[in-house]
């Protein structure tokens, strides 16, 4: 059983816009960026104890913020691309003198002393920073149940998880806690969650954005992404955090595009490759079906479907969890309790306290991998397994390569289902796993993707299309997002917030 | 039984960047700790490092000056192992491939060249200190990271080295090539400079290598050669009694000079190496190589080489003023101000090395300017003053730092070259020693020195030599 708890008639609707509506109104004088901020403070006062999407609420300084930036609006001083629009970002992106925690015990009362790329630019264009949200502890996960806090609700069902590990991102967008946020995909853990929220996620091409205080989890995976209501806002996002970062050797100086410029140019002639081990068994059919039909969609724009095949995506799982846990048991290595975060209270010589601090400070998933990955890269094991695992990640590479020699884009099904019960997963890591099996090959290449929603299952949980394209084609991969959400209404229906019967 | 010692060194040596490796952190040595550190040397979540493009061209002359073979592509791994004073628990380092590989070098001992391969040359990160405190009861320790990050070379030779003379010799070569091609400070009281030495046994005429024992903690070059001197007896006496050496790494104690046990092979790390997936490869071309090595400077042999070429100096001449790099840039310094290298040369062997010895003075901070010591000799040669006024002069230079003329005005030690002055003075002496004018007409040659030493102490020294001779000699009517 479950019942309503809000109704939507708040008087001005304002979280019903979107930032690219919102910030002309802010800097035309129509809002004020105070009253926006309290707007969604409010809001999150009454919705947030059942969605749980935040870790950290940045009440006081967003207050602070916004009178600035009201100020400067009424001085007439040039304001940035997002003046007064607040943004949450995922609690694994350093925050300045804002606790940062990666939903772990380990980094309780972390705070940065410093601002990661990302925020830094948030900051520059005037964006409101209003909270920290939650997700899978280091991000490791794809149902936000590994947090070491709480456990956040998927707001079209609360007793669905809202994906993962970017789950606290999505769940804010989609719940109307802020008006867009920021995510980390190192397999998949912007996009699956928003498609579990009914949103828009953007994993942009590893390289594209800056991943200096992004605290790592698979350094050659992660890529900071975007999480909004629509594709012009996950432009306007990405427009702010992308671009080189001399912090950051592996984000690369390539020049920026306007992102806006054209999103609406739509897909005539476009090639579009559909590759069928995405559409193998194990595939919903509810998912199967939204995809088909928002196939004919892009036919009747003009596009041109295409059958293809990349042959070696069955391998895909197995490199990744050999390569992201491999790399993250070293990255994951410093947090020893001698110079931040939790150290075990009482422990008897320098061995025994990164062993207790470690063994009380992790969770169980993340002492999974970090086993799981020490094992791949120990002493006779490497060569078989993060060797290998390398040289198979150069053909998935490969197969994107060559595949994007005949097709513009690809179509696929962002996750296998619509969505996953709350405990559902939680006892089966393997099963957990494949969660991402569509998701993961983008990580694996670098290359860019983005997830849109494109229809609701039975039980009326969202569905999910991803759309992928070449090294630095966000450009098209928006405008090919864009042409078909302009068509369509996914992106317009708004969760009916429920508590569950069974609230934790 | 006879054995043969079997030797090979890993050698670290800090970079003298001004910046750490991989952030813009100072490198300057003994200040406040944990006052050099920013969130990306101490291991903060979320940093990543930036390679300092110096540091990286400081290991390739280096590697280049130690003829290592470099290829096109390198690459930095991770190198994980546990130690409070390792901010990310993980060392940035490089393993699978080395900026340096397949060199050499040649040392000489006793007269003979021998030439010990170098197996690879690579950068990596320095590690922090710990501080323990002085109490004993005390239970924790302090972390100093200001030295984390400090770039840092290991070269690692061949276990080629057969004696302590060759260890020594190696050491040295080493450390005058690192100071010449100015990459690093090689102050071994500072650390910047540190030595682990691996060392087997084997039967004489067997090619078959014992077991390898590692001793680290080596804090100057004289305990290198002491842990080897101990280390090779011990393994010795173990063979003896029919024993066999244990494969181990094991800590020299200064004080006691005996190593002890660190841990067995089977305790032996396993670091786990992975590429760094956080910096990218580094792809060295033609065009920056060919660069690199022309912006290496002379390095020892050549130097010696020129000065015996271009200077004439002697062999062994040349050998001790390049024995030092600081002491060959005097000498450089002093010719190109005045070109009088073989007097140059007498004067900074004979006279400042042996003040530099006397007061124990540090050779890096020579007691006095190059143009100093060459406005010496300019008047030494101008006959302005004498060479025993000289010394006098050159000990007053040590002493007070201030210039050979101002002393000389000072102490009114100009030499008196004028020739009416002197025969007053050769007159009244006469006069006061009609004595030995008898001795000398009776044949007593040394009477005339006699004169010679009267007519110098009238004269406080400054007379000039040559004139009083000449003038002595006329009036005793030779």
């Amino acid at each position: 059983m479950s019942k309503d708890i809000e109704s939507r008639d708040v008087s001005l609707r304002l979280f019903e816009y979107t930032a690219h509506h919102l910030s002309a109104k802010i800097l035309s004088k129509e809002i004020c960026a105070t009253d926006l901020v309290k707007h969604f403070l409010e809001r999150i006062k009454s919705v947030e104890p059942h969605i749980r999407a935040y870790i950290t609420i940045n009440e006081e300084d967003a207050l602070k913020k916004a009178t600035e930036i009201d100020k400067k609006i009424g001085n007439g001083e040039t304001t940035g691309l997002l003046a007064g629009i607040p943004v949450a970002v995922k609690d694994n992106i350093c925050t300045k003198s804002l606790s940062t925690t990666c939903a772990s015990k380990i980094l309780k009362n972390f705070i940065p002393p410093y601002d990661a790329f990302v925020v830094k630019r948030l900051k520059e264009e005037d964006a409101i920073i209003i909270g920290k949200t939650n997700l899978d502890e280091f991000a490791m996960g794809s149902s936000t149940e590994n947090s070491g806090y709480k456990i956040t609700r998927n707001p079209w069902n609360p007793e669905y998880v809202p994906g993962g590990s970017s789950g606290g991102s999505a769940a804010a967008v989609a719940a109307d806690l802020s008006m867009m946020a920021l995510g980390s995909d190192t397999g998949g853990s912007v996009r699956q969650p928003a498609a579990l929220c009914g949103i828009a996620g953007v994993k942009p091409t590893y390289g594209r954005v800056s991943r200096y205080g992004l605290v790592a989890f698979g350094s050659s995976l992660d890529q900071i992404g975007t999480l909004t209501n629509d594709v012009k806002d996950a432009a306007i996002l990405l427009q702010v955090i992308a671009g080189y970062d001399s912090r950051d050797s592996t984000s690369m100086q390539v020049s920026v595009p306007d992102y806006l410029n054209g999103i609406d140019s739509g897909v005539n002639g476009l090639r579009i490759g559909i590759p069928k081990e995405y559409f193998a068994a194990g595939l919903n059919a509810d998912v199967h079906n939204a995809l088909k039909d928002a196939l004919k969609l892009y036919e009747r724009l003009g596009a041109k479907v295409i059958d293809m095949s990349l042959p070696h995506t069955e391998y895909a799982v197995a490199v990744y969890y050999i390569v992201a846990n491999a790399e993250a048991s070293s990255n994951l290595a410093r947090y020893d309790g001698v110079r931040y975060g939790y150290r075990a209270p009482k422990s008897n010589g320098i061995i025994d306290m990164y062993s207790r601090t470690r063994s009380e400070g992790f969770g169980n998933e993340v002492k999974r991998r970090i086993m799981l990955g020490n094992y791949a890269l120990s002493a006779g094991y490497y060569d078989a397994y993060y060797l290998k695992a390398s040289k198979v990640r150069n053909l998935i590479k490969n197969d994107f390569d060559i595949a994007f020699q005949q097709v513009d884009c690809i179509i696929c099904p962002t996750s296998p289902v619509p969505g996953f019960k709350i405990g559902e997963r939680a006892k089966n890591p393997l099963e957990m796993y494949l969660s991402d099996i569509y998701t993961i090959p983008a990580n694996l290449a670098g290359i860019p993707g983005i997830s849109v929603p494109c229809g609701f299952s039975k039980e009326g949980l969202p569905i999910g299309m991803q759309i992928l394209a070449k090294h630095f084609e966000e450009k098209k991969l928006l405008q090919i997002a864009y042409a078909f959400e302009r068509e369509t209404d996914f992106h317009l229906k708004k969760p009916v917030l429920k508590v569950s019967s069974e609230q934790r | 039984m006879e054995y043969e010692v079997i030797v090979g060194l890993e050698t670290h040596a800090e970079l003298a960047t001004i910046t750490k490796l991989f952030c813009g952190c100072s490198t300057k040595f003994g200040v406040e700790p944990n006052t050099q550190v920013c969130p990306v040397c101490l291991g903060m979540p979320g940093v990543l490092p930036v390679m300092n493009k110096k540091a990286f061209e400081y290991a390739l002359k280096a590697a280049i000056a130690l003829n290592c073979r470099i290829d096109e592509f390198t690459n930095f791994d991770r190198k994980s192992y546990y130690y409070p004073d390792l901010p990310k628990n993980y060392q940035i380092s490089q393993n699978y491939y080395n900026l340096g590989v397949d060199g050499y070098m040649d040392i000489s001992v006793n007269g003979t060249i021998r030439r010990i391969r170098i197996h690879n040359v690579h950068l990596e990160e320095e590690a922090g200190k710990l501080i323990h405190p002085e109490e004993i009861s005390a239970d924790y320790s302090l972390v100093d990271f200001n030295r984390a990050g400090v770039p840092l070379l290991e070269i690692v030779s061949y276990p080629d080295m057969r004696n302590v003379d060759e260890v020594e010799s190696y050491m040295q070569t080493l450390r005058k090539i690192l100071l010449y091609a100015e990459i690093s400070d090689c102050k071994m009281q500072e650390g910047s400079l540190r030595f682990e030495a691996s060392i087997s046994l084997r039967k004489k005429g067997s090619d078959k290598l014992g077991n390898r024992v590692e001793i680290k903690n080596l804090n100057s070059m004289k305990s290198v050669l002491k842990a080897i001197e101990y280390e090779a007896k011990r393994q010795s006496e173990v063979l003896d009694r029919g024993g066999t050496v244990d494969r181990e790494t094991r800590l020299w104690d200064e004080v006691s000079e005996k190593s002890a046990r660190m841990r067995s092979k089977e305790e032996a790390q396993d670091y786990r190496y992975f590429p760094e997936p956080d910096l990218l490869p580094v792809l060295i071309n033609e065009k920056w190589l060919s660069a690199i090595k022309a912006s290496i400077p002379e390095l020892p042999r050549e130097r010696k080489q020129r000065f015996m070429e271009v200077f004439k100096l002697s062999d062994y001449d040349a050998g001790v003023i390049t024995e030092e790099k600081v002491l060959a840039d005097f000498f450089d310094e002093c010719v190109k101000i005045l070109d009088r290298p073989k007097a140059i040369c007498n004067w900074i062997i004979n006279d400042l090395l042996r003040e530099v010895k006397d007061k124990k003075l540090d050779i890096n901070n020579l007691p006095i300017k190059a143009k100093q010591l060459a406005v010496l000799v300019e008047i030494i040669e101008k006959g302005t003053i004498s060479s025993t006024i000289a010394k006098e002069v050159f000990s007053e230079m040590i002493q007070t730092g201030k210039g050979p003329q101002t002393i000389i005005e000072e102490k009114k030690l100009v030499q008196i070259s004028d020739e009416g002055l002197i025969e007053a003075v050769i007159t009244k002496v006469i006069s006061s020693n009609p004595d030995a004018i008898e001795d000398y007409k009776k044949g007593k040659k040394n009477a005339l020195t006699f004169l010679v030493g009267q007519v110098m102490k009238e004269t406080k020294g400054k007379a000039n030599p040559k004139i009083v001779n000449e003038i002595l000699a006329k009036k005793v009517g030779i």
